[in-house]
This record gives C-alpha cells, sequence and structure tokens, in this order.
C-alpha cells in the first residue's frame, strides 16, 4: 500500500464527506494555493457558539480534498472560537500520513479556508511550510 | 518496448551532464522538466569554476592582466552568444533573466512610447512574464491590453492578428516563440513581419526557443527578441535581449548606476554605448563566461540536431502516452509544430499528485498552473502536469514516464 494515498485518503477523495454548497449559511470563505492551483471554498452555518453544519466546495488534488472531508468531520461541533486556534501540526496528525514539506499547504488549505471565514484572516495557519 | 517506427536518435549526450549520474534512492534520475530549467554540461560548470579559480576579476575597468583576461572572457562571451542567435554584440544586452530582458523594453521602451488609448498585443498562451509587465504597463499610462486566442488544438490565428493590427491601435505585440505548456511553436516571423506593417513594434519570448531551435534574430525581424541562459544548458542569472539598433539607441537607460555612464555630473549624466547602455552595475561576469561555454556546447550539438532529436522524443512520448488509457495530451498534435513539451492531464488523478505519484519513479515533471494562469482557464483546467525535453534525455527517459504512469493510475486504483 501507498505511504501517502492510502485507502483512507482516496477513499476522502473520492467520496468527499461534506461537500457541496450550503444555502442558506451564515459564514463563508474562498481561497485558493498558488503554487498548484487547487482552489476551496466553505459555507458554515453557526449555532450556539459552535459550527452546526459546512460544506467544503471547490478542486483540488487528492491531498487538500481528503484533508478537507477528513477534518469536516471534526469541524462540524467545534466552537467557532476553537477552529483559528487549531495549527498545522493538529491537522498533520489528522490524517495520519506523512506529509512532505511540497504537500503541506495542500493539506492545511482546508484550515486557512476556516480561519478566513471565521476570522477574515487570510493567512496560513502556522506550520504551513 | 520501442515501437517498429522508432529511428536512431540523433544526440547521445546524456553522459555530459554529471547531474544525470546521480542516482536517487538506488535508482537513476529521470530528468523531465527541463522547461523549467535545463541541467548543465560539466564545461559549463568547468568554465564556471575555472573563471573564478584562475581569471576572476571586475571588468571594464581594471588594467592589470586579470582583469584584461575577464573583460575578454565576459564579451567574448557575449560576441558568441550573438553570433549564435544571428545577432551582434552591439545590440546584445545581458539581462538577469528573460523577464528582466521583457521588463526593460517594458520600461524603457514602454513607458515613453505607449500612450492612452494605444494597444499591447499578447496571447492568451503567454507566460506571467510576458503578461504582467504589459499589465503594469497599460494600467500606468492608460493603454488596453488585448489577447490573441488560443485555439482548441493550442495555436494562434494570423487572421485574427490581422484584424487586431487593422484596428490602427496596436502599438506593441508580444508574444511566445514556444509555448512553454503547449508546446505550439508559433510563427513569430510572419507575426513579426505583419506587426511591422501596420506601424508596430514586437517582442518575442524566446525563453523556450533558444533552448530547443535554431535561432537568428535578423530572420525572425522582430525588434527584440528576449530568452534566458538557465533553459539553454547554461547558469541561471543571466538572460539575452537582443533589440533592433534604431531602438535601442533612442530608448533610455533602463536602471542607473555604474558602467552604464559615460559621464556623471552634479545633475546630470551621459550614457555609455551599447550594449553597455543598459548594464548598470557590476556584470553577472562568471553567468556570461558560463553562458559562452553553453552555447559552445549547443553549437557544438548544432541546433538542428538538438531540434531533431526533441522532435523524435516528443513523436515517440505522444505514441507512448496514447498506450496509457486516461491520459489526454494539451496542444498540437504534429509533432512539426511543437517544442518537446507535453502537457498532460491524468483522469482522475490531479497533476499534483501525478507528479508527487511518479516522483516515486525519479521521473521529474512539473505540475501547476506553470506560470500561465490565463492559459489554464482558457484550456478550462485547474493545471496541468508537465514533462519537458533538453538534448540529454532517451527514449528510455519516456518510456520511465509512461511506466510511472501507468503505476500512478494502479495506485489510485484507476481501471
Amino acid at each position: 500500500m501507498d505511504d501517502l494515498y492510502r485507502d483512507y485518503i482516496l477513499d476522502h477523495y473520492k467520496r468527499p464527506r461534506n461537500f457541496g454548497e450550503l444555502d442558506p449559511h451564515d459564514l463563508d470563505a474562498h481561497d485558493h494555493n498558488p503554487l498548484c492551483g487547487d482552489e476551496m471554498g466553505v459555507h458554515i452555518r453557526v449555532s450556539d457558539g459552535r459550527i452546526a453544519d459546512l460544506r467544503f466546495h471547490g478542486q483540488g488534488c487528492a491531498i487538500s480534498q481528503a484533508a478537507a472531508s477528513i477534518a469536516s468531520e471534526e469541524y462540524i461541533g467545534m466552537p467557532v472560537d476553537e477552529v483559528p486556534r487549531l495549527d498545522g501540526e493538529w491537522l498533520i496528525d489528522l490524517l495520519g500520513i506523512p506529509i512532505s514539506a511540497t504537500r503541506r499547504k495542500c493539506a492545511l488549505l482546508n484550515l486557512k479556508v476556516m480561519r478566513g471565514a471565521l476570522t477574515g484572516d487570510p493567512s496560513w495557519p502556522s506550520g504551513s511550510g | 518496448m520501442e515501437s517498429a517506427t522508432t529511428t536512431a536518435l540523433p544526440l547521445d549526450v546524456r553522459a555530459d551532464f554529471p547531474i544525470l549520474g546521480r542516482e536517487i534512492s538506488g535508482r537513476p534520475l529521470v530528468y523531465l522538466d527541463s522547461a523549467a530549467t535545463s541541467q548543465k554540461p560539466e564545461a559549463v560548470i568547468e568554465t564556471i569554476a575555472d573563471y573564478y579559480r584562475y581569471h576572476n576579476a571586475n571588468i571594464h575597468r581594471g588594467v592589470y592582466t586579470l582583469a584584461q583576461e575577464a573583460t575578454e572572457m565576459f564579451e567574448g562571451a557575449r560576441a558568441r552568444v550573438a553570433a549564435f542567435c544571428g545577432g551582434e554584440a552591439a545590440t546584445t544586452i545581458f539581462t538577469r533573466n528573460a523577464t528582466e530582458a521583457i521588463n526593460l523594453v517594458a520600461y524603457a521602451w514602454g513607458r515613453p512610447n505607449v500612450g492612452a488609448g494605444d494597444v499591447v498585443l499578447i496571447t492568451q498562451m503567454e507566460h506571467h512574464s510576458n503578461i504582467v509587465p504589459w499589465q503594469l504597463l497599460c494600467e500606468e499610462v492608460g493603454a488596453e491590453l488585448r489577447y490573441l486566442d488560443v485555439s482548441e488544438e493550442g495555436t494562434l490565428s494570423l487572421d485574427q492578428l490581422d484584424a487586431e493590427l487593422a484596428g490602427g491601435r496596436v502599438r506593441l505585440c508580444a508574444f511566445a516563440h514556444v509555448s512553454n505548456v503547449l508546446g505550439t511553436i508559433n510563427p513569430v516571423a510572419e507575426m513579426a513581419a505583419r506587426a511591422r506593417a501596420a506601424g508596430a513594434v514586437s517582442l518575442v519570448d524566446g525563453a523556450q526557443g533558444v533552448p530547443q531551435l535554431p535561432v537568428d534574430v535578423s530572420a525572425i525581424g522582430a525588434d527584440f527578441y528576449a530568452w534566458t541562459g538557465h533553459k539553454a544548458v547554461g547558469p541561471t542569472g543571466i538572460g539575452v535581449l537582443h533589440g533592433r539598433r534604431e531602438l535601442l539607441e533612442d530608448m533610455r537607460p533602463f536602471l542607473g548606476g555604474g558602467d552604464m555612464i559615460r559621464t556623471v555630473d552634479w545633475q546630470r549624466s551621459t550614457w555609455n554605448e551599447l550594449p553597455w547602455k543598459f548594464e548598470a552595475g557590476t556584470s553577472m561576469i562568471a553567468e556570461g563566461v558560463g553562458l559562452g561555454a553553453a552555447i559552445d556546447y549547443l553549437e557544438a550539438l548544432g541546433m538542428d540536431n538538438v531540434r531533431a532529436h526533441e522532435r523524435e522524443l516528443t513523436r515517440y512520448a505522444l505514441e507512448r502516452l496514447a498506450e496509457v488509457g486516461g491520459v489526454r495530451v494539451i496542444g498540437p498534435s504534429d509533432p512539426d509544430q511543437r517544442g518537446g513539451v507535453i502537457s498532460l492531464e491524468v483522469e482522475g488523478i490531479h497533476p499534483h499528485d501525478v507528479a508527487d505519484l511518479i516522483n516515486r519513479e525519479n521521473v521529474c515533471v512539473r505540475a501547476g498552473h506553470h506560470c500561465a494562469m490565463p492559459l489554464m482557464r482558457r484550456l478550462g483546467v485547474p493545471a496541468t502536469a508537465r514533462a519537458s525535453f533538453g538534448p540529454y534525455n532517451d527514449r528510455g527517459d519516456v518510456d520511465a514516464l509512461v511506466g510511472a504512469l501507468a503505476k500512478a493510475r494502479d495506485v489510485f486504483g484507476i481501471e
């Protein structure tokens, strides 16, 4: 089996969870990784200070799409002020695959978009390489 | 397996390039990213080391022996580079790279000569280096930036060029000699002639032209021709601008500083003669000397042979890639119309993943937008994987690419 493209990564890539649009939504953001052309947007519904539901959309490599799919299942239910405190290591650990320096931004694009939607801060999360 | 139609390749020079002897994880390197930068032959590496070991001094000034040697090496390289491209030494300006050469024209010719309501005409297949300088110029002077379309086959239309020129507002046309994404070889001599007939100045971005085609700038007849050393088996940090003498003489300098002046007074200065008027500050001396060695190397191979070699490799690659299911090649299908650049899409696998997966077989290709985001939009793809050839590649490299792509499809479970 491939170290990076494990079965569950390819499964999330081919059948991404929480993908599409969410209307109406309370928050949204759209961003891209200029290095490789990946682009990603998010629609978020907030209820009682927590992320009640969300949908990612866009296009990109298997790592960026699978990472968004896997992370989406963690984001739902999280307090909105917790997400901006998450760093790159949290996401890399969550993915459970060895991410080389050249692929870190692929993996972290979804967290960047989440931060953009929740705080308006378009910068990369720490640990983006 | 080589196909029955295979003929002998004109060149067999892999051994001239030390880096290609390197193994990673016990396997040889399959370098297919020469459109980004070429590898360097031993002759170039040795020439640069020799320059620093035995001849290093600043040029154009010192009267001592070392300074004379360095000056002769640098200016000798310029003369050979000029002759290699059918130009003259006086109108062959050294820049940092092709991007700087284009910016030189955009600033030193463009600012005084392009005005409000004028048109700068480029094409949809340009590299960012031949788009952004014109955007900046047009924004500053109130000119309009217009584009020639790219067809489904990846080509330009001379009829559309004529129609644009007929509008009478085009001051400058800038177009690539060879597309770094599509591989398309554009009819630049014809385009330059039509531009001139309509009273427009022309610039050719030859960054992908000089490394793989015989180039004669006087035969092409464009007013400016820009290229870069590092894609033509030379060092990084040196580019070339060939310009038409009358235009260069009329132009103000690009950068001010030492070496580009004749006299400096408290309030004003006078300019050095061509080409030094456009070369402020200490030149990239070792890089110029190294570029001289690079074109000596290419000259010895013969650019006709380089072209024939890469054309045959491209033909072979197009044939073999058709055997891999789900691979779509972008750009002209006729190897006579394209250089050694093949952008491809693999169905179901993002180009970034393609590049990562085939890297496991030591196959080095580029994935991304290739500094041509407008073209990607035109093609309707977010990115491509791109394999590109140099004179050192052989059919084994193509076979390795094809094998690696088949493996990538296996990893992704594509039947």
